[in-house]
C-alpha cells in the first residue's frame, strides 16, 4: 500500500515538470534556448487561476494559461528569433518578466482560496473491489485529470518527434537550419511555432499547479524553482520526451520519499531502525536528496551522451539568417 | 566566439545584480508630526491566510482603537540586510513604535534600536531584547493547541480512530511545546491515541505543506494539524472520502478554517495585545523585555469557541460536555485562572516513560522554551516529547 501511495504521489508531482519539461524539449529540439520556463510556468499558473475563478469553468482557465504563457512566449521568440539577439539572455529576462507579472497580477488572488473552479479528479471506486491490490492500484489511478493528460502526452511527443514528417522538420531545423532551409522549410517560422508552442505547455505546467494538482495561488512559492529543474531535466532527457519523463516521475518519487522517510520508526516492515526517525536533524541532508541526485545523474549523463555522440541540438542557440553559415 | 560569450556572461552578472536590487527598494511610508506613529513589518504578504494575515489585523485594529496614532505596515520584508535597511529607515524617519513579526528579524532589530534610541523596537517571536528600547513578545499559543488536541482527540475517539499527526517546523523547542500541549491536550479525551510527526523544515512553503499533510495522512494519521502557515491539512483532508475521511486543523488566522474539513484552528489576535504595549510606551508604562502574555491578555482564539463564532462542521456532533470544557478553559484563561503552566503540570510523562514533571509540581517560566537546561539555568526544559507522540528528540 504505501508503496502505491509513493507511486501515486510521484505521479502528480512528476505531472508537474513534465509540462514544462516538455516544452522545453521542443523548443530547443527547434534550435531555440528555453530557460524562461519557470517564468511561463509562474504566468500560466497565475493566469488560470484567476481565469478559473472568473469564468467558472477550470477548463477555460486551463486554455487562459496556456494563452498567456504562449503570448509571453511571443516575445522570447520576437528577440532571439526575429531580432536575433542571444537566446541566453532573452530567456532570462523573458523569465524575470513572466515572474514579475504574474506577482503583480496575481496580489490579490490568495484571498479565493477555496472558491476557485478545479480541474476533475479521475477515480476508479470499482477497483476497490479486488482486495489489496485494487486499494493499491484505487491510490494509484485517483489522481487529477492532468495527471492522465501529461501520461498520455509522452507517447505522443515522442511519436511526433521521431515518426512524423513535422517531427523531423523540427529536429531538421535544431540540428542543420541551413540544410532544412535549402529543403524549403520555413526555419524561422517552424522555430517561432515551437518557441511558442513550448511556452504554452510550460503555462500547462503552471496550470497543473494551480487548479489541478496542489490548487492554490502562492505567489512565487507557487513554482518554487519548479521551472528550472524543468531545464535541468530537458538536459537530462537528452532532449528525449520518454527519459525526460522518467526523469520527471523519478524526481516526483524522491520527493515523496523524503517525506516519507521522515515519520516512521522503522523500515522494511521493521526491519531496521530508521535514522532519520532516530535523528531528526538529518532531515536537513535529506531534502537535499533530489537535488543532489539531479546532478549524479547529470553527470553520468554527460559521460554516456559524450560516449554516444548524442546530445544538444547542433544549432541550439544558434539564430538563423539565410546565407550566413559559419558567421558568429 | 570567446569574446561574445564573455560579453554575455557580464550581462547576466550585471542582470542577477541588478535586478534584485530593484526589486528590493522597499516603500518606506512618512511619518505624521504630531501623531504616534507605528509601523508592523512583515515577512510575508498581508493576504498571506496565516502568520502575515493576523498580524496584519493587528496593525487594522490599532488603526481603528489608538487615539492620535498614525499606522503603517510593510510586507514582504525578507530576513536578513534588507530587513535591517527597513527597521533603520522607519526608525530614522522617526518611527515611534516598530513592530517586526519574523524570527530572523531580531538582530537587524537589536542593532537598529542601539542607533536609534528614541524609537521603540518590538520583536514578535525569538529571545533578545535590552531591556530598554529593544523588546521580545509571544504569547501562550499552547493554551489553544491544547484544546485543538482535546478536540482532535475527541474526533478520533468518536469515529474509532487513534492516530493523530502533525508537521511542525524546525527543531525548536517552541515546536516540541506546541506539539506536547496539543498531545497532552489529546490524551484527554482518547487515552489510546498516539501521534506520528513529521518535521518539514520551513515556515511557509505551500506545496510542501501540502505534500507532507499527505504523507502524515497515507500514513494512517486521521487528524493532522500544521505549525507552519497555510491551512494545506485542512485542503488535504478534503481529498480523502473514503471511510470517515480525515479533517485538518490550520494555523495562526482565524479567517483560514473554511475548508468543510478544518476541524478548528488556533489563532492569533494580535489587535489588543499591540494596542495596549503602544499606549503603555506613550504612556511611559511600558518596558521593554520578555513579554510572553498568557490567555488573561485576550490575544489568543480558538475557532468556533470565541464571540461570534459558530461551531465548524466538525464539532456540531460532539457531546456538550466536551464543548463545555473548551468554553470553560477558555473562560479562565481570560479570567487569569489557568496560566501556560497548568497545561505541563505534573505528572508529566514523555514518551519513552519516563517522568518529566514530578507530581505536584510545575514548570518555569525559562523551561517552556529552552533545550538546553545546562545553560539557560531552568529545571525541567522542553526537550522532550509528550507520551504517545511517536518520535525521537532533535
Amino acid at each position: 500500500m504505501e508503496l502505491f501511495q509513493l507511486l501515486a504521489a510521484a505521479l502528480a508531482g512528476g505531472t508537474v515538470l513534465l509540462f514544462g519539461m516538455l516544452g522545453g524539449i521542443f523548443t530547443e529540439r527547434s534550435g531555440v534556448m528555453n530557460l524562461a520556463i519557470e517564468g511561463y510556468m509562474l504566468l500560466g499558473a497565475t493566469i488560470s487561476y484567476s481565469a478559473s475563478a472568473s469564468s467558472g469553468s477550470p477548463w477555460i482557465g486551463l486554455l487562459m494559461g496556456a494563452v498567456a504563457a504562449a503570448i509571453l512566449g511571443i516575445l522570447h521568440a520576437i528577440i532571439c528569433i526575429s531580432l536575433k539577439a542571444d537566446q541566453v539572455v532573452s530567456g532570462l529576462a523573458t523569465n524575470f518578466v513572466g515572474t514579475g507579472v504574474s506577482l503583480v497580477l496575481g496580489a490579490n488572488l490568495t484571498s479565493l482560496v477555496g472558491t476557485v473552479p478545479l480541474l476533475p479528479s479521475v477515480a476508479f471506486p470499482k477497483l476497490l473491489e479486488l482486495g489489496w491490490i485494487g486499494e493499491g492500484l484505487y491510490t494509484l489511478t485517483k489522481q487529477s485529470i492532468m495527471v492522465y493528460i501529461g501520461f498520455v502526452l509522452i507517447p505522443i511527443a515522442q511519436w511526433y518527434l521521431t515518426k512524423t514528417r513535422p517531427g523531423m522538420h523540427l529536429r531538421a531545423i535544431g540540428e542543420n537550419p541551413e540544410a532544412a532551409d535549402a529543403m524549403g522549410i520555413n526555419v524561422n517560422g517552424l522555430r517561432y511555432v515551437y518557441t511558442i508552442l513550448g511556452a504554452a505547455l510550460a503555462g500547462i505546467g503552471g496550470a497543473a499547479i494551480s487548479i489541478a494538482i496542489y490548487s492554490g495561488w502562492f505567489s512565487e512559492l507557487t513554482t518554487n524553482g519548479r521551472g528550472w529543474i524543468c531545464v535541468g531535466l530537458v538536459i537530462f532527457a537528452q532532449w528525449n520526451p520518454v527519459r525526460g519523463a522518467f526523469g520527471a516521475y523519478f524526481f516526483g518519487i524522491l520527493s515523496r520519499l523524503v517525506l516519507d522517510l521522515k515519520i516512521p520508526a522503522t523500515l522494511f516492515g521493521g526491519l531496521v531502525a530508521n535514522p532519520f526517525f532516530l535523528h531528526p536533524n538529518y532531515t536537513f541532508f535529506l531534502e537535499m536528496l533530489p537535488y543532489f541526485f539531479t546532478l549524479v545523474v547529470m553527470i553520468i549523463g554527460a559521460n554516456s551522451a559524450k560516449a554516444k555522440h548524442i546530445g544538444a541540438p547542433s544549432a541550439l542557440g544558434r539564430p538563423y539568417s539565410r546565407g550566413e553559415k559559419g558567421k558568429q | 566566439m570567446v569574446r561574445k560569450f564573455s560579453v554575455l556572461l557580464v550581462l547576466v552578472a550585471i542582470l542577477v545584480a541588478v535586478v534584485p536590487a530593484f526589486a528590493q527598494e522597499f516603500q518606506i511610508p512618512e511619518i505624521v508630526e504630531g501623531k504616534t506613529n507605528v509601523a508592523v513589518v512583515l515577512i510575508g504578504p498581508i493576504n498571506d491566510g496565516g502568520w502575515s494575515q493576523a498580524h496584519y489585523d493587528g496593525a487594522v485594529y490599532m488603526k481603528e482603537n489608538l487615539e492620535n496614532a498614525n499606522v503603517v505596515y510593510i510586507e514582504n520584508i525578507p530576513e536578513g540586510t534588507e530587513s535591517e535597511q527597513v527597521f533603520r529607515s522607519l526608525a530614522a524617519k522617526g518611527f515611534d513604535v516598530i513592530f517586526g513579526t519574523s524570527f530572523g528579524f531580531m538582530d537587524p532589530m537589536e542593532a537598529v534600536a542601539e542607533e536609534f534610541p528614541d524609537s521603540y523596537l518590538i520583536h514578535v517571536s525569538g529571545y533578545k531584547d535590552n531591556g530598554e528600547n529593544f523588546g521580545n513578545l509571544m504569547g501562550a499559543m499552547e493554551h489553544m493547541k491544547y484544546l485543538a488536541g482535546y478536540l482532535a482527540g475527541q474526533r478520533a475517539k468518536m469515529d474509532g480512530e487513534n492516530v493523530l499527526g502533525y508537521m511542525y517546523t524546525f527543531p525548536i523547542p517552541e515546536e516540541l511545546r506546541l506539539g506536547n500541549a496539543f498531545m497532552i491536550g489529546a490524551k484527554k479525551t482518547c487515552p489510546e491515541c498516539t501521534m506520528i510527526v513529521t518535521p518539514i523544515n520551513s515556515w511557509h512553503d505551500p506545496i510542501l505543506e501540502k505534500e507532507a499533510a499527505k504523507a502524515l495522512f497515507d500514513k494512517g494519521a486521521y487528524v493532522v494539524f500544521t505549525g507552519a502557515d497555510t491551512p494545506a491539512p485542512a485542503e488535504v483532508a478534503e481529498e480523502y472520502a473514503e471511510g470517515n475521511g480525515k479533517w485538518g486543523i490550520p494555523y495562526d488566522w482565524s479567517g483560514s478554517c473554511v475548508s468543510p474539513r478544518c476541524l478548528t484552528l488556533p489563532y492569533w489576535y494580535w489587535g489588543p495585545i499591540y494596542t495596549s504595549i503602544v499606549e503603555g510606551i506613550v504612556d511611559g508604562t511600558y518596558t521593554p523585555g520578555r513579554h510572553y502574555f498568557d490567555g488573561d491578555a485576550k490575544g489568543l482564539g480558538l475557532v468556533g469557541f470565541m464571540e461570534g463564532e459558530e461551531l465548524p462542521e466538525g464539532l456540531k456532533d460532539m457531546p456538550e460536555e466536551v464543548l463545555e470544557y473548551v468554553r470553560n478553559y477558555i473562560a479562565d484563561i481570560e479570567a487569569g485562572k489557568i496560566n501556560r503552566f497548568d497545561i505541563f503540570a505534573g505528572p508529566v510523562l514523555d514518551n519513552k516513560g519516563e517522568v518529566v514533571v514530578p507530581e505536584g509540581e510545575l514548570m518555569e517560566d525559562a523551561d517552556l522554551d529552552t533545550f538546553d537546561c545546562t545553560e539557560m539555568g531552568c529545571k525541567y526544559g522542553m526537550h522532550w516529547w509528550a507520551e504517545g507522540i511517536e518520535a525521537e528528540l532533535p
